[in-house]
């Protein structure tokens, strides 16, 4: 494959097939989690390292993988990634991991993974199986920091608090856009309604430029 | 048996192992950090619902496990921490349940000095209301520091009760079943207290560390 494959790939994964906006997978770790931004990043960023790992693992090991125990191995791949990723969590950002709570190892779960796995990983090559997993993770996370981004403002009126969650360090308030906020937001019915305009966004995006495609 | 199974099954096996292997390394290599992260994270918890109490040693070492039926608020597992200077009683911790709250059982700590004073009171695992009941978090509102100082003679035990049910205490804006939930069982652990001062210090500790 050339680069410009693993560019598409990239952009599949990216916007086209968003997992999160069109595949519509994944979506109970992403309304579960997405309050504010640093919980939306950090369960992003753990999420699309299992992804692009475990695309790497089925693809490479996918010649002696044969058809009747590919489901088991695929769980095994993707349950050992995740209670790696939910050790490392618990030993460099412990603070993350209690505010992520039992998502981090419920990324098992993540039906985006084991999608990507049996769909591209076991019947494509390791190099395009990687830029996969990295477009799809990558597409997976920033829906996840773009959602909690606008709830955290619409919901508490704030840009970015708890970084210390992540990076240690004081406990950091934030940008303060405005004191308070529409509460809604960071309920669960506001992750309903984010995902809702963010998936009715793209389609309006596409459709836009669709049309101008055709004049 | 089906030719293939034996190397079906072989192929599991071994990428089970490999699985395995690559978990306990990863477990190896983090444990250590782990159990650290994890003492210092209950220090750091339990501390502030001691106030301003000198005490000498880690408040984790000297730990009680109560298994139900205690007499402390909530059906599960009652913590007690002591902490001494001197090798006199200071001061208690008691990590509790609170039922009747809006979203389940609220985890709290309540610190009692040995005069029977309180030190703080802190929450520690809750699923209440973001915006009306997370009001009892120490982070969201001052709540919980009224709290302070008070013990069961001031006010007395009818006292301790919101002030919406004929009581002392502050209920928070938009929610009274959960500052309720927390009010009753901060008085129960006082009343519990009260019956048992001697016998909570003097029990040997249930548990070394963690």
């Amino acid at each position: 494959m050339t680069s410009g494959h693993f560019i598409d790939r990239l952009q599949t994964g990216l916007w086209r097939e968003n997992p999160g906006l069109v595949q519509l997978l994944g979506l109970c770790p992403l309304l579960a989690v997405t309050s504010t931004f640093i919980n939306g990043f950090g369960l992003g960023v753990a999420t699309l390292g299992v992804l692009t790992c475990s695309s790497v693992l089925v693809s490479a090991t996918r010649r002696w993988i044969l058809a009747e125990i590919r489901v088991p191995i695929y769980v095994l791949i993707i349950a050992s990634l995740v209670t790696c990723t939910e050790l490392i969590f618990k030993a460099w950002f412990p603070a993350l991991d209690r505010s992520l709570g039992i998502f981090i190892p419920l990324i098992v779960t993540n039906c985006a993974i084991v999608a990507r796995a049996e769909l591209f990983a076991s019947r494509n090559g390791v190099a395009a199986s990687f830029f996969d997993g990295l477009g799809m993770g990558t597409g997976f996370a920033l829906l996840l920091m773009a959602i909690g981004l606008f709830r955290e403002l619409i919901g508490k009126g704030s840009l970015f608090a708890d970084f210390h969650l992540l990076f240690g360090g004081e406990a950091l308030a934030g940008l303060v856009i405005v004191d308070g906020g529409w509460l809604l937001a960071v309920l669960p019915p506001g992750a309903f309604f984010s995902l809702a305009l963010a998936v009715a966004l793209k389609n309006y995006l596409d459709g836009k430029r669709g049309a101008a495609r055709r004049t | 048996m089906t030719p293939g199974v034996a190397k079906r099954g072989t192929t599991l096996a071994a990428i089970a192992a490999i699985c395995a292997t690559l978990v306990a390394a990863t477990y190896q290599l983090t444990a250590a950090r782990i159990a650290a992260n994890e003492q210092a994270w209950l220090e750091n918890s339990l501390k502030p619902a001691l106030g301003d109490v000198d005490y000498e040693g880690s408040i984790t070492a000297a730990k009680l496990v109560l298994e139900p039926p205690h007499g402390l608020p909530g059906n599960d597992v009652a913590i007690i921490y002591r902490a001494y200077s001197g090798g006199v009683p200071v001061a208690a911790l008691f990590a509790v349940t609170a039922r009747g709250g809006y979203a389940g059982p609220i985890r709290i700590l309540v610190g009692i000095e040995a005069d029977g004073a309180i030190t703080g009171v802190r929450i520690l695992e809750h699923r209440e209301t973001p915006g009306l009941g997370d009001g009892i978090e120490e982070s969201r509102s001052d709540w919980v520091h009224q709290f302070y100082g008070r013990s069961l003679g001031d006010p007395p035990v009818t006292g301790w009760n919101l002030e919406a049910d004929g009581g002392d205490f502050d209920q928070l804006t938009g929610a009274t079943v959960t500052p309720r939930a927390v009010i009753k069982a901060i008085r129960e652990t006082l009343i519990y207290f009260d019956t048992n001062r001697e016998e909570i210090f003097d029990m040997p500790a249930t548990a070394e560390s963690l």
